[in-house]
């Protein structure tokens, strides 16, 4: 809230509310309140309290990597097995951060501010900070990111509460409907968001890469989904920008 | 009971979900802190990032966890293939798309399964 000579048309906090308003108003309300509700059957299943599967939300925030988490720890695989399992399929987040804080960063933002929004980073925030961050005004786009994520999580937090007080009556049917979420949203938003030609190859990809990958029983297969195919899909967008060059 | 409870319960979050997780987003903030906005390696990195989504897409599609597992890989596949198409054709509408899919694998969960 600087009282600089400029008159700065969005303060910090509308800022932060303005971001916590279009996270209330976007398509993953629906998904992320699913998914956790889902989760919380889950982690029901494996005798997780509902404070731990809270805190599990607010620190990992990451519903593919939590189930990963709750049904490793659950079906008794050792600590090491499970930091590992977890952290390789978080890997996907470096790339993720490394791309989009060229679109946070303000002229006078400080490393320690992207602390936070880095933390917030995961599919939902990343794609809709994709979309929504071009109209925030960029000294206050890692407010409005915190404003998103915080949206985001409070939605897998109310997620994880109803899952508990539901889960007991829900019918296998609709638990599975919830796990579906998260697959069927990553594809149509991550579609949505892939206008270079590089991008939507990278999709289509690694689509098909990871079963592959993964009856050639190739370990690490996340990784190097996300490696082959989306070198691929570079290699062919610089093959046609070297092509249309040439035409020219 | 799990052996997860109490205190003991949080040190294990910590220790096997929190730091693997967050590790990989500090080395992001730290490895992204020099790249530019228009740079050519950000269009290699995004390429990735959106691969390795394509790959928790198919993971889960093709290796369903708990009870999605219930349902067969046919059912699965349309419904994915249908929302997809939906989306596309319905103004690209996320929504529409996520709504068409989510009743294809119900209504097909509930006459195959049962």
């Amino acid at each position: 809230m600087s009282s600089d000579a400029n008159p700065e048309p969005l303060s910090v906090w509308s800022a932060f509310f303005a971001g916590l308003g279009a996270s209330y108003r976007s398509v993953f309300v629906f998904v992320l309140v699913g998914t956790y509700v889902g989760l919380a059957a889950l982690a029901q299943d494996y005798g997780f309290s509902l404070a731990w599967l809270m805190a599990s939300t607010v620190l990992v925030w990451a519903g593919p990597s939590q189930v990963i988490l709750i049904s490793a720890l659950g079906g008794g695989a050792t600590l090491a097995e499970t930091a590992i399992a977890v952290g390789l399929s978080c890997v996907r987040f470096l790339p993720m951060v490394v791309a989009l804080l060229p679109q946070m960063r303000g002229p006078h933002t400080r490393a320690r501010d992207l602390l936070l929004p880095a933390h917030f980073t995961a599919a939902s925030m990343w794609v809709e900070a994709f979309r929504l961050l071009p109209a925030v005004p960029p000294e206050r786009r890692v407010v409005f990111s915190n404003g998103l994520g915080a949206g985001f999580m409070s939605c897998a937090l109310l997620g994880c509460i109803i899952g508990y007080f539901l889960t007991a009556s829900l019918p296998p049917l609709l638990t599975a409907a919830m796990l579906f979420l998260t697959p069927m949203s990553f594809l149509i938003s991550t579609a949505r968001n892939a206008r270079s030609l590089a991008d939507r190859l990278a999709l289509a990809l690694g689509l098909i890469i990871l079963p592959l990958l993964v009856y050639a029983d190739i370990g690490l297969d996340l990784m190097w989904t996300g490696i082959i195919a989306g070198t691929v899909a570079y290699a062919v967008h610089r093959l046609r920008g070297h092509l249309r060059g040439a035409r020219r | 009971m799990n052996g997860f409870e109490g205190l003991w319960g949080y040190i294990v979050l910590i220790l096997v979900g929190f730091l693997p997780a967050d590790v990989w987003r500090l080395l992001g903030v730290i490895v992204g802190r020099g790249l530019d906005e228009e740079s050519e390696l950000l269009v290699w990195v995004r390429a990735v990032a959106t691969a390795v989504l394509a790959g928790v897409i198919a993971k889960i599609l093709f290796f369903p966890p708990g009870s999605l597992a219930t349902m067969p890989l046919s059912v699965r596949v349309t419904a994915i293939v249908c929302g997809f198409l939906a989306f596309l054709l319905v103004r690209r509408s996320v929504f529409t798309g996520l709504a068409v899919g989510e009743a294809v694998l119900i209504a097909g969960g509930y006459w195959l399964v049962r």
